[in-house]
């Protein structure tokens, strides 16, 4: 078995930088999307390697229909992802199908499969935001007031989860920063708080009997956290529209910690001047900081946190990377957390 | 009839494993496979170690003997689906990185817990010939009680890991606790006459 170091990883595991960025143009090669499909069954243990590979994965992302009308144009105008890090990362894509399928989102279901086939009836239209706390523009906003007024990028982020396992995924979405402005935070506001839906009809694990989880699923974060440039709000992956186990409409995504901070199907943005409540701080304050950012050199008590499987992997091609600080984004972030002792605010 | 049945419980003991080869063969374990099938050969694990316990409360329900006649086979089938469930875990997930394994069984209380019952598993087996029933003499039966302390041991493993949702925990640990009062009912029955 291998464990590589990031730079160990080959040039032809790379997607070629062209083919990610004319996903547009490969979007209308149906002669692609036919061969694609052929390609995709059984294809799920090999790494997206190059252009056809990345294509034969297309289909599945844009067989999705548009929420709502007002989606399709904003999805015709993304800013294509830059060509280095951080916005970008040349590491391999995680497939599609894997990211689609993979997914811890209790609300559906505790198993990983369960979130992409319970999430049938889940609704995203109509949905709204509630802004509130320690602005000057609080109110209940629709969707289409949040999401209208932003330019859509692409990125490339590495996602790390808690349990040693990471995935490479390519975002739509905006800098959280560019929404928080419009609402106008005052000074009081130190800390963001987000919500998670909770709808006993359309997600059945929300009833489970034995499910401990004190819903809605609330995050947090520090308003310089917040703000950072690095912090994402995700409406969309490969190209298309967010599916609903991936955290329709909207979710965060934080690739500097732990995937559990990165909230999904956001409903409310509190902003307040006192460290918020977090569900699995609540849950288990000795596993679960509020921080959580990746750090290879914090114990965690309950899994081994100095190596990650890059999924996807076979038994017997398995991908283990080093867990680097931060996530790999040490650079862009690390000021945020000077003088702080990591292992004391985990 | 009795002549077939040791080999086809034998056989139907394989199943679970026949099962989780063509899963690996298929690579339709889903994109972290080592993570699920050491979670599949945990919970086999525990169903064998239930389904031992459960061979005496059965045999006195239905007034087969045949039942018990099964218990050596179903334990070390029990033992054996422990030992891919470590090994896995070691190879798999570990990598064989004999120090982090070390630090993974002192540090996790979790995995601790699991190691326990799995030494006992295999103390049980390695005792398990009728030359080792003779050798031990009336200690025998004293050590195969600890199958007992297992199969605790091996559902407080499992409630640990699980996060949040425990149903399936509670389930067997429900499980595990009839057929235990069953045991202690009959013991106190016993001594009463």
């Amino acid at each position: 078995m291998l464990i590589k170091k990031p730079s160990d990883v080959k040039s032809s595991e790379i997607t070629p930088e062209n083919i990610y960025r004319n996903r547009r143009d490969f979007m209308k090669d149906t002669a692609a999307l036919a061969l694609g499909g052929s390609l995709l069954g059984g294809a799920s243990s090999g790494l997206a390697q190059d252009g056809d590979a990345l294509k034969a994965r297309a289909p599945e992302a844009l067989s999705l229909a548009a929420p709502a009308p007002w989606w399709e144009s904003k999805f015709a105008e993304v800013t294509p992802a830059p060509d280095q890090e951080p916005y970008f990362t040349g590491e391999t894509l995680t497939p599609y199908r894997d990211v689609t399928r993979y997914n811890n989102f209790y609300e559906f279901g505790m198993d990983k499969s369960d979130p992409s086939s319970r999430s049938g009836s889940f609704n995203i239209d109509p949905w709204s935001v509630e802004i509130s706390g320690e602005v000057a523009k609080p109110g209940t906003y629709n969707l289409e007031d949040v999401l209208g007024p932003m330019q859509l990028e692409e990125r490339v982020y590495r996602l790390r989860c808690v349990e040693a396992w990471s995935m490479v995924i390519p975002w739509i979405g905006f800098p959280l920063v560019d929404l928080i402005k419009r609402f106008e935070p005052t000074s009081k506001a130190k800390f963001v708080e987000f919500e998670t839906l909770v709808d006993p009809d359309t997600m059945p694990g929300v009833t489970s009997r034995f499910a401990i989880v004190d819903w809605p699923y609330r995050e947090g974060l520090r308003i310089d956290e917040a703000t950072h440039p690095l912090t994402f709000m995700a409406v969309g992956l490969y190209g298309s529209y967010l599916p609903a186990q991936n955290g329709a409409p909207m979710r965060l995504v934080v690739p500097w910690k732990y995937g559990f901070k990165s909230i999904k199907s956001i409903v409310r943005i509190n902003f307040r001047e006192t460290m918020p409540n977090t569900t699995w701080n609540d849950l288990q304050a000795n596993e679960y900081g509020f921080y959580a950012n990746v750090n290879p050199d914090v114990h965690h008590p309950r899994w081994r946190q100095d190596m990650e499987r890059r999924l996807p992997q076979t038994l017997f091609s398995r991908q283990y990377i080093e867990t680097r600080l931060f996530n790999g984004y040490v650079d862009q972030v690390a000021s945020l957390y000077s003088g702080m002792d990591l292992a004391v605010n985990y | 009839m009795n002549r077939w049945l040791k080999p086809a419980v034998f056989f139907l003991a394989l199943v679970p494993l026949a099962l989780m080869t063509l899963q690996i063969l298929q690579n339709n374990l889903g994109p972290d496979p080592a993570q699920e099938l050491a979670k599949a050969t945990g919970e086999w694990t525990i169903r064998f170690l239930l389904l031992v316990l459960a061979l005496t409360p059965l045999r006195h329900l239905t007034g087969i003997t045949q039942f018990v006649r099964h218990r050596r086979m179903i334990g070390l089938f029990a033992l054996f689906y422990a030992t891919i469930h470590l090994l896995v875990w070691m190879s798999f997930l570990l990598s064989f990185r004999w120090l982090a394994i070390g630090e993974e069984l002192t540090e996790r209380p979790y995995i601790t817990v699991g190691f326990v019952a799995y030494i006992i598993l295999l103390a049980l087996g390695v005792t398990s010939p009728k030359a080792m029933v003779r050798r031990l003499g009336k200690n025998w039966k004293k050590l195969h009680q600890l199958i007992y302390v297992a199969a605790i041991l091996a559902v407080v493993h499992l409630l640990w890991i699980l996060r949040t949702d425990v149903w399936e925990a509670v389930l067997y640990g429900a499980v595990l606790a009839v057929l235990l009062s069953f045991r202690l009912f009959r013991f106190f029955f016993q001594h009463r006459s």
